[in-house]
């Protein structure tokens, strides 16, 4: 009989292996689902993971589009460590997007070199105010964070309506809702000649270093470590968590707000009603992809990258629906949880034995081999 | 577990065996790639689209390969997917939103080689033409039975975005049936969305309890359709037939048939006649047409619909014939002159009947 035993502690070699895991178990389970769809499994498997990047045009759509998953990822982690939860960095990017975009609009048509600064300050600040609300309600009021984020992300979706449909609307657009697109001054530069990679992956993995620097070697991240652990520790230890709060707050939304600014002055060039296609919450499974982990964070948003230029590869050449991506994302996450498990149990073979560890309130789960 | 050295080489080999077999795919057949913005099972604008992609299918035959990418959202990934099909040996990409205008343009520059295609859009340039279809004379009709079969005289509207194209559609409506019933009011909920069927629902469920008999929309899927079926109301199909969803219920549906147009151009990218253009058409050029009239609907509002129909292939008969008041009570269409292109292209106001503002 299989049974899962309960760790004496966590296994740190199972936090890095369980991601690796769920991506084999994701590419298995892929290759069922694509032969019971009637399909060669390992071509689909190939067009959908490996063909994507057999040129540079693909590697640099792979980075362009990990760009804003990535930023979102690492800002979340922070929070997410504290156990700050802030599921509105969506609305945060929308806001951010708006406030950098606002300064291109502002200024259409002036060449300095202090625009493209000026944009991306904005942008941060943008998220910034986004998020200060939620930090504020939570320590002023206590109100959850999870709820007042999330609301707020469709307020500043409808800010974003409002705008396009009202007083930054195209003047030669024919009334349709979109605003000018930006000159080149605000446009964010290409580091690729021929492709559409531009200077903000470079931000992002300036992003990673920072926050790793931040995360491991700054008393900053080993109070939010602490915080996120052991509360209780934390405050006798004098660290206050109201200052958490804000600080894991502004972080996150500034790195959406900036990936929102990066956006609409990168790929997009403007400012149209749809900015995002919800990249705020796929960051939320990319940083526990990466287990909340910068370096972690930038292969996991690579990863969910590939899955959206797979999904199109599978359809131009294989005319599979793009449902087919949905379902890779869904089964990674899902495969992640599940394997997860392992963190804090071990599989065992056999009779269960006396009780391992000490702290073992709740009796080993016993499951039947099909569970596994 | 595989080890790390094996599973690396099969990604190698992978790689290289991928690479070549993209090399040796000889171009004997030319290609035509759509971008969508709703999956095709959308039963109403994609789905549209997507037939009149198989329509090329069937008549070209092994001549041309169709392709589609289908659920495109409209921000920085539809220029990533418009490259790629144009990179992957696509001569023709039709790109069937509005929000693919500027990734369309940018993208048609860098391959001054292939024809794009854009739908409703404005921008064109050598390789970029655009085409829409004059769905405002679909309105007109239904607007005219929809102003005969009312009871509570209440029409209910579910829209999407309030641009130009569906205040259009609104208008039109409105015109019509008031032009049969003064007495008729329009009720509208925007949902901002093209697809969504769950909001779609709520929204023709909200305007059935405010009195609406005649639902109506400019979103893609049948669930306002469904919800008219459940609640014994009038419905009006859009984009495509969509009586299977609504056998009682739908009065007929404004169909979005694309069929030809695709064909043509197609056809004119095999000939090597192919040129930049912009077309809008309508019940004349067979891109509009009327889904078969419920059963229900008595004879003399049959004929006079076809009447109405008759007369704007024929051109005696013009939606948007003056005189035409805005909701001020200003005259903005003088008596015995239509509206033109371009104040319908553009329109961003309400006509005289319709209650609200525009949102912003």
């Amino acid at each position: 009989m299989l049974r899962l035993e309960l760790r004496g502690e966590m296994s740190r070699s199972m936090i890095y292996w369980s991601p690796i895991y769920a991506v084999i178990l994701t590419f298995i389970a892929g290759m069922i689902m694509f032969a019971i769809l009637g399909v060669d499994p390992v071509a689909a498997i190939l067009t959908f993971f490996i063909e994507p990047l057999n040129s540079m045009d693909g590697v640099a759509e792979l980075f362009v589009k990990a760009t804003p998953l990535v930023l979102i990822a690492i800002g979340l982690s922070f929070g997410f460590q504290a156990n700050v939860w802030n599921i509105g960095a969506e609305g945060q990017l929308t806001i951010g997007a708006l406030a950098g975009g606002s300064v291109a609009l502002l200024f259409f048509n002036v060449d300095s070199p202090l625009l493209m600064p000026g944009m991306i300050i904005a942008g941060i600040l943008g998220g910034m105010a986004w998020a200060a609300i939620p930090a504020f309600l939570k320590t002023k009021y206590g109100t959850n964070e999870i709820l007042t984020s999330l609301m707020l992300t469709y307020v500043g979706l409808l800010v974003l309506s409002y705008l396009i449909h009202g007083p930054w609307k195209d003047p030669e657009g024919q009334n349709f809702p979109e605003s000018r697109l930006f000159h080149d001054a605000a446009i964010i530069p290409i580091i690729l000649e021929e492709t559409r990679l531009h200077f903000g992956w470079i931000i992002t993995l300036f992003g990673v270093a920072v926050a790793w620097v931040v995360m491991t070697r700054h008393m900053i991240g080993f109070q939010i470590r602490v915080i996120g652990m052991a509360p209780m520790a934390a405050s006798f230890a004098g660290f206050k968590e109201k200052h958490i709060i804000w600080l894991t707050l502004m972080i996150s939304g500034g790195a959406a707000g900036l990936a929102g600014m990066i956006e609409v002055s990168g790929p997009i060039g403007q400012i149209v009603p749809v900015i995002s296609p919800g990249y705020g919450f796929t960051a939320i499974i990319v940083a526990f992809l990466g287990r909340l982990h910068p370096v972690g964070c930038l292969f996991a948003g690579l990863l969910m990258a590939l899955t959206y230029l797979g999904g199109d590869n599978a359809q131009i050449e294989m005319n599979l629906p793009n449902a087919v991506t949905g379902v890779f994302q869904g089964m990674l996450l899902f495969f992640l949880l599940a394997s997860d498990v392992l963190v804090r149990y071990r599989i065992r073979f056999g009779k269960a034995t006396a009780l391992v560890a000490p702290a073992a309130a709740t009796p080993p789960m016993a499951i039947d081999e099909e569970g596994v | 577990m595989i080890s790390k050295r094996v599973f690396l080489g099969a990604l190698l080999s992978a790689v290289m065996v991928v690479g070549a077999s993209a090399g040796q795919a000889a171009e004997k057949k030319i290609k035509v790639g759509f971008v969508y913005v709703g999956p095709i099972g959308d039963h109403g604008w994609s789905y549209q689209h997507n037939v009149g992609r198989l329509a090329i299918a069937r008549t070209f035959g092994d001549q041309v390969k169709t392709t589609y990418v289908e659920s495109v959202p409209e921000g920085a990934d539809a220029a990533r997917v418009i490259t790629k099909l144009a990179r992957t040996g696509h001569k023709l990409i039709f790109t069937t939103s509005f929000g693919y205008m500027n990734p369309t343009l940018k993208v048609a520059k860098r391959f001054p080689k292939v024809k794009f295609e854009h739908a409703t859009g404005f921008k064109r340039s050598k390789n970029l033409s655009t085409y829409s279809a004059r769905f405002y004379e679909g309105r007109h009709v239904v607007g005219l039975i929809a102003g005969k079969m009312t009871k509570s005289n209440i029409l209910g509207y579910v829209a999407s975005f309030p641009i130009p194209e569906v205040i259009r559609g609104i208008n039109a409506t409105i015109i019509a049936a008031r032009s049969v019933n003064p007495k008729v009011k329009i009720k509208i909920v925007w949902v901002s969305s093209w697809f969504d069927p769950g909001k779609e629902a709520d929204a023709a469920k909200a305007l059935i309890a405010q009195g609406a008999d005649i639902i109506m929309q400019h979103t893609d899927s049948p669930a306002p359709l469904q919800q008219a079926q459940k609640n014994k109301v009038w419905a009006v199909g859009q984009a495509s037939d969509m009586v299977s969803f609504g056998p009682k219920a739908q009065l007929t549906a404004i169909i979005d048939n694309w069929n030809a147009y695709y064909i043509q151009r197609t056809k004119a990218v095999l000939d090597g006649t192919w040129k930049s253009q912009d077309v809008w058409g309508g019940f004349k050029s067979g891109m509009v047409t009327m889904a078969p009239y419920n059963k229900a609907i008595p004879a003399d509002v049959v004929a006079m619909a076809e009447k109405a129909k008759e007369g704007i292939f024929n051109g005696t008969v013009h939606p948007f014939a003056g005189p035409i008041k805005n909701q001020a009570g200003k005259i903005v269409v003088p008596a015995g002159k239509n509206a033109d292109d371009g104040m319908l292209a553009g329109m961003n106001f309400y006509v005289e009947g319709v209650d609200g503002s525009i949102p912003k």
